[in-house]
């Protein structure tokens, strides 16, 4: 196989081209990871990091994700749900002015919020279970910074070649060349920050009017103000910041250290295969050593610059770049794949002691998140079924408790909410039920003597009611307090709901 | 000064100074941070310039720079408070014009009377009729149907408008609840015997036989202003004797003191104090509490 042995050439020539210099090499070491512990002192500027392009399983995978997770952002916006007339037909909308969040068949009001926040809990409950069945799934394939930053990584690959160019043309001096590269590249970056804000304020408002507003510079200044804020922090955390974020500015990394264990699935380097580990001359034997070639190729792979035969590291998103690097080079020295792959430490344990290594998905860990998951989302779906269109809720008068009229009886006074989340006009009735001898009246000026409440389509309405009892049941009130109930009927489907309350009166 | 000294474990150089023999490393500053504390400088002489900064002393005593664009506190507050009566202004203007019962069936319009009512009531009226206009002895609770002056809307009015033994208004409500007892006009005996008789009046437990002798009493003194049923007269601020509701209490002793000492509570006239919107505002406020009458 004389092109293994040319490929293997070339990446040794390559690797001595770029390690002429600390600290992306140091000498007689090839391809030192710039965040390997034992070379990082306290206090450091950050070394740039060139992630080398790899091919395989999961950088497509990786593509992959990337095309679905853009398009679920970049698309979302446009979709269209019609709702009737006079509502909104984006099919995803927080609309803030009329605070309402729309959600496809879902219309969230501020006092159901609590939907959300189930939402919310269902994706921390998700993230655990996921982390502890297969690490930093969501950090090395689904989070924004790491889908930007991959996107960005790859404009860079495109104006400035793969990673040996790269370290080339940034040690080179400045001239036409460079500069056409380098703006070309971040002129890119821009229009993708400049697109990745502009797709979040359509979230905020009609999509299709605001894109119109846009183009005629007739937007509101909010949208500006917010296409340039998420335009500027994608630039410099996607193209500047990188790997950065990760490690300093992202709480995630520090609480998964609780999150996995040792029957996790984790992107790992099979120490008990790999070392010993050195050189290989082609046709000479495997025998009494590892397999692995130290050619550095998971090192260079690396978006995080570290190097992953360190073992576990705050710093690894798992992204397994570093599998895929690993993989070509055993295909091309004809040795199994799989020395840098998805392990366990209790395998690698496993292996050592001569068992025979098995995953363990079911620990009590994992059952226990998707216990509680599966408990959520039932509590989300009985709340979701019984989800009504109609609130209702009666506030009794505090202030005063209640008063006496001329004629000697107690009249208390009810605030009553009647919220109608239905596209259309409701006529409800107002009764009430269970106090003897009661007297529903309502404010002589608010409207018409009669208990009927009209509520617009998708409105609010407060109406006040007077009750009053004679003087003589006011005064057989036990305590000076009795429960009865207020009912609202709605005139035209018979829906009912029925809230309590209190009448107060003096008492004995 | 002392030399450049290196701390030999880090490499680090260090302040120069050594308190005990420890010395302080003297690692730089982050740049971000070094270049917006630069940066932050800089804005801080734009800033003498813009904004109001600087005291200095003048012959008529301390003043200070005032910025070239002319930035101040108390201007913001009256451009604010400028802002939020125009955006309200038509709706006040037609509530200061517009006849009372035609605003209260124009239900926008209700919304901001009513709105406007329950601040200026809060601000002027809660002192003595309470925040929830439940009143206390002396001051009437405007939540019931009992009205001494009227309870319409146009009566409600009137008594904002010029008050109630207000003597600075000429129009004010006035009337006289004559001191029986310390004006030398009845006797102890007397008063106790109307007492008794108002008693009756008002459906409570009284003796019977001074009540009848009451009711001569009443006759001759009383009926003049609070009708001969006792039922009282709004044209002269007679209250109704007979119902259940008493400004100055419904009990013998509390009726015996009215009688004796007479009654003057007094309302300021509101006409020079609040504006024609607002008064109304307190007036359709005041009717929608649950006691207000049709015209």
């Amino acid at each position: 196989m004389t092109d293994t042995a040319t490929t293997l050439e070339r990446l040794a020539a390559e690797a001595v081209a770029t390690a002429g210099a600390s600290p992306h090499g140091e000498e007689g070491e090839r391809y030192t990871a710039v965040n390997s512990e034992r070379n990082r002192p306290l206090y450091e500027s950050r070394v740039k990091v060139y992630p080398k392009l790899v091919h395989g399983t999961f950088r497509r995978l990786k593509w992959l994700v990337m095309a679905f997770t853009l398009a679920i952002y970049y698309v979302t916006p446009w979709l269209r749900w019609d709702r009737g007339p006079n509502l909104p037909d984006q099919a995803v909308l927080l609309d803030f002015p009329a605070r309402r969040f729309y959600f496809f068949f879902l219309e969230i009001w501020p006092q159901e919020f609590y939907y959300v926040t189930g939402l919310l809990i269902l994706a921390a409950l998700g993230l655990f279970l996921v982390t502890s069945v297969a690490g930093r799934v969501w950090c090395g394939y689904a989070c924004p910074q790491t889908v930007w930053t991959d996107l960005f990584i790859h404009v860079e690959r495109f104006f400035e070649g793969d990673r040996a160019k790269r370290i080339r043309l940034d040690k080179s001096p400045w001239g036409m060349g460079k500069l056409a590269r380098k703006a070309g590249k971040h002129l890119t970056w821009v229009l993708i920050a400049l697109a990745t804000g502009g797709a979040w304020v359509f979230y905020f408002a009609d999509a299709p009017t605001l894109a119109g507003q846009f183009l005629t510079f007739d937007a509101p200044s909010a949208a500006y103000l917010f296409v340039g804020l998420f335009a500027l922090t994608t630039y410099l955390l996607g193209g500047i910041a990188r790997e950065q974020v990760c490690i300093y500015m992202c709480p995630w990394p520090r609480i998964q250290g609780a999150m996995f264990d040792e029957e996790s699935l984790l992107v790992g380097y099979k120490e008990d295969r790999g070392e010993t580990r050195g050189p290989h001359k082609k046709g000479t034997s495997w025998e009494g050593r590892g397999d692995c070639i130290d050619c550095g190729q998971c090192v260079a792979a690396c978006p995080m610059g570290i190097d992953i035969r360190d073992g576990m590291q705050l710093e690894c998103i798992q992204c397994a770049l570093c599998i895929d690097a690993c993989d070509e080079i055993m295909d091309r020295i004809e040795r199994p794949r799989g020395l840098i792959a998805y392990d366990t430490f209790r395998n690698q344990e496993r292996r050592l002691a001569g068992e025979t290594p098995r995953l363990n998905i079911m620990r009590p860990r994992t059952i226990l998140y998707s216990a509680v998951l599966a408990l959520v989302v039932a509590i989300m779906l009985v709340a979701l079924g019984n989800r009504t269109t109609l609130d209702v809720s009666v506030l009794a008068d505090r202030n005063p408790l209640f008063v006496r009229l001329s004629d000697g009886s107690i009249r208390n006074g009810y605030q009553i909410k009647i919220v109608n989340k239905e596209h259309s006009e409701r006529i409800f009735r107002v009764s009430i039920d269970g106090l003897e001898g009661a007297i529903l009246t309502r404010p002589a000026l608010a409207g018409e003597d009669t208990a009927t409440v009209v509520v617009e389509a998708d409105k609010l309405e407060n109406a006040r009611f007077f009750v009053s009892l004679p003087a003589d049941l006011a005064a057989a009130i036990k305590g000076g307090e009795a429960d009865f109930d207020f009912v609202v009927t709605d005139t035209e489907s018979g829906k009912i709901a029925t809230r309590s309350t209190t009448f107060r009166g003096p008492g004995k | 000064m002392s030399e450049k000294h290196k701390d030999d474990v880090t490499g680090v150089e260090t302040t120069g100074h050594s308190w005990d023999g420890i010395r302080e490393l003297n690692n730089p500053l982050p740049k971000w941070w070094v270049y917006t504390f630069y940066v932050c400088i800089l804005w801080s002489f734009a800033y003498w310039v813009v904004m109001p900064t600087w005291p200095y002393l003048t012959g008529d005593g301390w003043t200070y720079t005032k910025g070239v664009i002319g930035y101040e506190q108390r201007n913001v507050v009256t451009n604010e408070l400028a802002a939020i009566a125009e955006g309200r202004s038509g709706a006040m203007e037609r509530i200061a014009t517009m006849p009372l019962d035609e605003i209260a069936t124009d239900p926008a319009l209700m919304e901001v009377a009513l709105g406007a009512g329950k601040a200026a009531f809060g601000d002027n009226c809660a002192p003595c009729h309470g925040s929830g206009a439940q009143g206390s002895a002396g001051f009437p609770n405007l939540n019931d149907d009992d009205w001494i002056w009227g309870g319409t809307l146009d009566d409600i009015h009137t008594t904002l408008q010029h008050g109630i033994r207000w003597d600075a208004d000429d129009e004010t409500r006035l009337n006289t609840m004559m001191a029986y007892g310390r004006d030398g006009i009845l006797d102890r005996a007397e008063i106790s015997d109307v007492a008794e008789y108002v008693l009756l009046l008002s459906n409570q437990a009284h003796d019977g036989e001074a009540a009848i002798r009451g009711a001569e009493v009443f006759a001759s003194q009383c009926v003049a202003c609070h009708g001969e049923a006792g039922t009282g007269n709004r044209e002269l601020g007679a209250p109704n004797l007979t119902d259940a509701i008493w400004l100055y209490g419904g009990d013998r002793a509390a009726i015996v003191e009215t009688v004796s000492n007479g009654r003057s509570g007094v309302m300021p006239a509101w006409g020079t104090r609040l504006d024609e919107g607002t008064i109304r505002s307190l007036t359709l406020f005041v009717h929608s509490l649950g006691g207000g009458e049709k015209q």
